[in-house]
């Protein structure tokens, strides 16, 4: 099995602790000038999805997590798992609830996804930064409103609710911050 | 093809300025300004400092048998040995502005190649040495007055835990709180544990408004220090921290031949069982000290106290050309 040590430690970079796939988020080398060296790193548990913080002695090791990235096309639900596509090769690869977790909201038919696979197993599902999706239920509002303070709680074709301007109505399609969960702007058709 | 420095404009300004402040302050001292070799046929035995190493082709300048047809150089981890040959050869105080360089040394107070300070006051211990850095830090980084701590008092206030006379099950008790995990809990090594609840607990609260001056290091800790008259269980060594940096490194300088050959005999031992290549013990410089004078001297880093003027987060930005960059 492939190891790591400290020197490779960098943002971005996969490894296993306590048999979970991890990954860097940041990294501080720390050194007093006579003394020890030692690696200050927090990362992300990409199963639980837990930052932790973490010290390591330098030159320690850890294990290579065997994680892969795919940007994938989502395809549809079918009750129990996730469907997604390689739009070059037609491959379908199924992501369970699990791996999807509360993103499921955000899943748009043929949107590119992030699939984060573990021993070829998905764990996790990013959707696009920004996604767009039809207004199915909210409050009439008035007219002459801005997109400022104050707005309504507006709920989309997938089950996701965000605060929207007032003049949005019902049947708009906006598009929306996936990851801050923020209305962005209205999409005009 | 990027070709740019990495530092802006102003901070090659700003550098200059720092180093005329410093020659100005020497001058007006007399303190000499000297040069040693960046390169030496001898090396730290430190554990924890990693030279570079080269090879001179050229004539045959050592009587040491040739390795791969040269004789091994390796570049100066700090110019400490050379000016105490200096010292001892009867230079009077010495100040000098170096390159010095560590392996394995990177991050964001880190670059393998880095300018130093050093200077070494001839008839100084090391509380007057920290009384004259004290005037060249307020001088230079328009800070308020140092303070100063002993090291024992730094772990009692930060930690709660006497350092000098705690086992090691005590200290990881009291670091406990701190949720270090295997690091802190594996470790068998005193010295260790101490460095690193020192980095973690005590250096990002020290220091804060003002350079703190932490002072009495343990003993084994003592490097080249002289090992304290009245208690022996410290050393007389210092350190400066302002602003969670570590910024300079000092001691009242031990001048027994026999003891620093001991330090390096003992490094070197402890070099093998940890599987590091031992190092060739500058036996020049143990010869010297046996004429040192009595002195104290100090290191100080020089990006980190640019860093700390200019008010910079990363040593790259106040660098022309940091090591990724050169």
């Amino acid at each position: 099995m492939a190891t790591y040590s400290t020197s490779d430690f960098k943002g971005g970079l996969k490894f296993m602790l306590d048999n979970e796939p991890c990954v860097i988020m940041e990294n501080e080398y720390v050194k007093p000038g006579k003394g020890q060296a030692f690696s200050r790193v927090k990362y992300r548990k990409l199963i639980s999805g837990k930052v932790v913080d973490k010290t390591f002695k330098s030159n320690e090791t850890v294990e290579a997590a065997d994680v892969m990235d795919f940007d994938l096309a989502y395809l549809y639900n079918d009750g129990e798992f996730f469907h997604f596509m390689n739009n070059d090769t037609f491959e379908q690869i199924a992501a369970d609830a699990n791996a999807v977790g509360d993103m499921d909201k955000w899943l748009v038919e043929q949107d590119i996804c992030t699939i984060t696979t573990w021993n070829d197993n998905p764990i996790a599902v990013m959707p696009p930064n920004f996604v767009e999706l039809e207004v199915t239920e909210t409050d009439p509002g008035l007219k002459g409103d801005t997109a400022g303070t104050g707005g309504k709680p507006a709920t989309l074709s997938t089950g996701a609710t965000v605060r929207v301007p007032l003049f949005i109505q019902i049947g708009e399609v906006i598009k929306v911050d996936t990851r801050t969960g923020e209305y962005v702007g209205r999409i005009k058709k | 093809m990027n070709w740019l420095p990495n530092a802006a404009l102003a901070q090659l300004n700003a550098r200059a300025l720092m180093l005329k402040k410093i020659r100005n302050f020497f001058a007006e001292r007399d303190v000499l300004e000297v040069e040693t070799p960046t390169l030496s046929q001898s090396a730290v035995t430190d554990v924890h400092l990693h030279c570079f190493k080269t090879s001179f082709v050229g004539r045959n300048i050592s009587d040491k048998p040739l390795i791969d047809g040269g004789v091994p150089l390796y570049l100066q981890t700090s110019p400490e040995f050379h000016m105490k040959r200096l010292l001892a050869a009867g230079s009077g105080c010495i100040y000098q502005v170096s390159k010095v360089f560590r392996n394995e040394e990177s991050g964001r107070f880190h670059n393998p190649e880095f300018s130093l300070l050093e200077w070494y006051r001839v008839g100084f211990d090391h509380h007057k040495l920290m009384d004259e850095m004290q005037s060249l830090l307020t001088l230079i980084l328009e800070c308020g007055t140092p303070t100063r701590c002993t090291y024992q008092e730094a772990f009692i206030t930060h930690l709660n835990v006497d350092p000098l006379t705690a086992g090691i099950e005590a200290l990881k008790l009291a670091g406990a709180h701190l949720q270090l995990g295997e690091v802190l809990d594996n470790e068998t090594d005193k010295d260790t544990i101490l460095q690193l609840l020192f980095c973690i607990a005590i250096e990002s609260k020290i220091g804060q408004t003002a350079p703190c001056f932490v002072y009495d290091f343990p003993a084994s800790q003592a490097a080249l220090a002289r090992i304290n008259q009245d208690d022996p269980r410290v050393a007389d060594r210092f350190e400066v921290y302002y602003k969670g940096v570590e910024l300079a490194n000092g001691f009242h300088e031990l001048n027994n031949s026999q003891e620093q050959l001991q330090r390096f005999q003992a490094d070197n031992l402890l070099r093998k069982t940890m599987g590091l290549a031992e190092m060739p013990i500058d036996h020049r410089f143990v010869a010297c000290l046996d004429h040192l004078p009595n002195c104290a001297g100090v290191a100080l880093g020089l990006d980190r106290l640019l860093m700390l003027c200019s008010e910079q987060a990363h040593i790259n930005d106040v660098l022309s050309f940091n090591i990724e960059n050169a």
